[in-house]
């Protein structure tokens, strides 16, 4: 992994597009990009969209009573900076990367439900990087109040044809007292894309956070490292992960659980697969607390060359803490491909479809079109894989 | 059907299989005995074509192909289906995805036949995760029902399964086995019989408790390599709980 100069990216000045009202205005290019990533620009059964091109802020709307949807800076002016959520779950002066967007904040967004209030379609969200050497610098913040339910399904996508771009994300999370918070996370990047997401959250009593995350297009390097903290009693986490790394993708991928009050639940699967690239897959789990349950499960295959490094890590603070995990870094088994060649399947019919059930997204219950087109991402990736 | 001639398989650098002769004829189910490490399920393995075992002399033909060195898929094409005693799972692979491709673009009703075998509550889960011994008979059965083959291998249709699902299992072989001829309005079972595809079946047992299911014509005994004692089926298994396979050995002497 080469070293991310960010004097390589254009921080400041450049073109801007401005507020687009419509979605369906956008260039049909774009369009393409963005539908990969999730995003529907008819805006149908969305509950909300927020939109940002480089540098700013294109597209702002809250679709439904009961959850607000605001720009961060916009949002930073009406509260007042924030205080108790912003720059609490992720250290300012981590690294770089966590400095940039703290000195330069170009947007990201804010998203608050009311309390109680059980937000039943999904807020849609884009950061898209359209001009080439651009570095966007983004911090989202996400509070799910009391008793209420929200899905955010996020697309991070770059422009068709992109020679380069830098993305930093700052985002943090907060899950009240019996809330829900699904986080649906779609990278669609470029190979010339570097990503340094930096994320952090904390989950109250009888909260539950779910995490989905799907990557399977190239990327040049990307690091992401989600650190969320179960500190209610009660309170659950679960981090569902896809990837996939062909020639010249960098992905350094994890999530990490601390369960730090009685009665806490959290689980890390994921589903690799390096196509000529290199992925590091990491997980931890820690418990100090009791009793708290963990597992993390991360599986990998290699088709086609490649590295998949998997790293779980499993830290028991407690007397009566129970921690378990499973790594399994390998190739599809001859004995499945030969059950499935029995059946009248030959035999790259047989792994293709062994494949798609290890990339198996059924589990983040996602919205029918999207998986679709998740499902198509993944057929059409299969090319290089075998 | 099937004919088997002078057949010689390797297991890495054992020979299993030393000289096997056998012919099915169509409509015709054949029942093999023989003591465990006999070689019965290498034999099932090596008819369909399995990576392991390697064939160093004679020949498989089936429906007058020579299929000797076909692939497993290839074979499966041609008409002959398996049920196998211990499938892997597959996680993600939903069985409905599963069964819909054995029927290889055929218009089939998948929860029809489900329903048939009791299994239209599994269609939606990954194939054999978490089935019981049962389950996985039935759900080889479904996916077999779906392919429609000329030959059907059974590696121990019993092996693992209760009383009440042996009933069901044992109807559905000797249904699929018969061709799915029954009693039907405007055309007699005689009439049917003539019209119908060929099935035949070879079938492993130990217990022989499918013999009280499916009208099995002949049965052999495999013991340790050699094919031998031709007879009845259930007289064969008369004489194997009364005395065992030592005659075997007298006879193949």
């Amino acid at each position: 992994m080469d070293k991310i100069d960010l004097h390589d990216f254009r921080f400041s000045g450049g073109p801007q597009l401005g507020e687009i009202p419509d979605l369906r205005q956008l260039d049909a290019a774009d369009k393409a990009e963005m539908l990969m990533s999730g995003v529907d620009v008819e805006e149908r059964e969305r509950a909300g969209t927020y939109l940002q091109v480089d540098h700013g802020r294109v597209h702002c709307k809250s679709l439904q009573p009961g959850v607000e949807i605001l720009d961060i800076k916009d949002a930073l002016k009406k509260y007042d900076g924030l205080p108790g959520y912003f720059w609490t779950q992720v250290d300012k002066d981590k690294d770089e990367f966590t400095r940039s967007a703290a000195e330069n904040l170009h947007g990201g967004y804010f998203v608050r439900t009311e309390k109680g209030a059980k937000i039943a379609e999904p807020v849609q969200s884009c950061l898209f990087l359209k001009s080439d050497m651009v570095g966007q610098n983004v911090h989202n913040v996400v509070i799910v109040e009391d008793d209420s339910e929200l899905h955010i399904i996020t697309g991070c996508s770059v422009a068709h044809g992109s020679k380069g771009a830098a993305h930093l994300g700052i985002s943090e999370f907060f899950v009240g007292k019996n809330a829900k918070l699904t986080f649906t996370m779609i990278h669609n990047w470029a190979d010339s894309t570097v990503v340094r997401p930096r994320t952090g959250g904390v989950v109250d009593e009888g909260g539950v956070f779910i995490n989905n995350y799907v990557l399977l297009k190239p990327v040049k390097d990307l690091q992401s490292y989600p650190a969320i903290r179960l500190n209610g009693r009660g309170a659950v986490a679960r981090f569902n992960s896809v990837i996939v790394a062909p020639k010249g993708s960098y992905v350094d991928s994890g999530s990490r659980i601390e369960l730090n009050a009685p009665d806490t639940r959290g689980e890390i699967i994921s589903r690799t697969i390096a196509s000529g690239g290199t992925i590091v897959a990491r997980g931890f789990i820690g418990g100090n607390a009791v009793p708290a349950k963990g597992h993390l499960e991360c599986k990998g295959l290699i088709l086609g060359g490649g590295i998949i490094h998997a790293i779980p890590e499993l830290r028991g603070a407690m007397d009566g803490v129970e921690l378990s995990h499973e790594a399994a870094v390998g190739k599809i088994a001859q004995e499945e491909i030969e059950y499935l060649m029995a059946r009248g399947l030959d035999e790259d019919e047989a792994t293709s479809t062994i494949v798609r059930g290890f990339l198996n997204v059924d589990i983040m219950g996602l919205p029918k079109e999207l998986k679709d087109v998740i499902e198509k991402t993944i057929s059409e990736s299969q090319k290089d894989m075998f | 059907m099937l004919r088997i001639e002078d057949l010689h398989v390797k297991i890495g650098d054992r020979e299993v299989l030393r000289g096997i002769n056998l012919h099915i004829a169509e409509n015709e189910t054949f029942i093999l005995f023989g003591p465990n490490g006999s070689g019965k399920t290498t034999l099932l393995m090596t008819l369909m074509g399995f990576g392991n075992y390697e064939i160093i002399r004679g020949r498989i033909l089936f429906r007058g192909q020579d299929i000797t060195h076909a692939s497993i898929y290839e074979r499966a094409r041609l008409g002959i289906g398996m049920s196998f005693q211990r499938p892997p799972t597959i996680h993600g692979l939903k069985t409905r995805h599963l069964v819909t491709m054995c029927a290889r673009g055929r218009d089939i009703d998948v929860e029809g036949m489900a329903m048939k075998l009791n299994m239209d509550a599994f269609l939606d889960r990954d194939i054999n995760a978490g089935f019981s011994g049962g389950e996985i008979k039935r759900s080889e059965l479904l996916q077999l029902m779906a392919q429609n083959p000329y030959l059907l291998l059974f590696d121990e249709p019993e092996s693992g399964v209760d009383l009440e699902n042996m009933k069901l299992i044992g109807a559905t072989v000797r249904d699929v086995l018969s061709g799915g001829i029954e009693p039907r309005p405007g055309t007699s079972m005689k009439q049917q019989r003539v019209r119908k595809r060929p099935v035949s079946g070879l079938i492993i047992t130990h217990t022989g408790y499918i013999l009280e299911y499916v009208n099995a014509d002949r049965g052999q005994v495999l013991y340790n390599g050699h094919l031998c004692c031709e007879a009845n089926p259930r007289d064969i298994l008369d004489h194997i709980s009364q005395y065992g396979y030592q005659e075997c050995v007298r006879c193949l002497n």
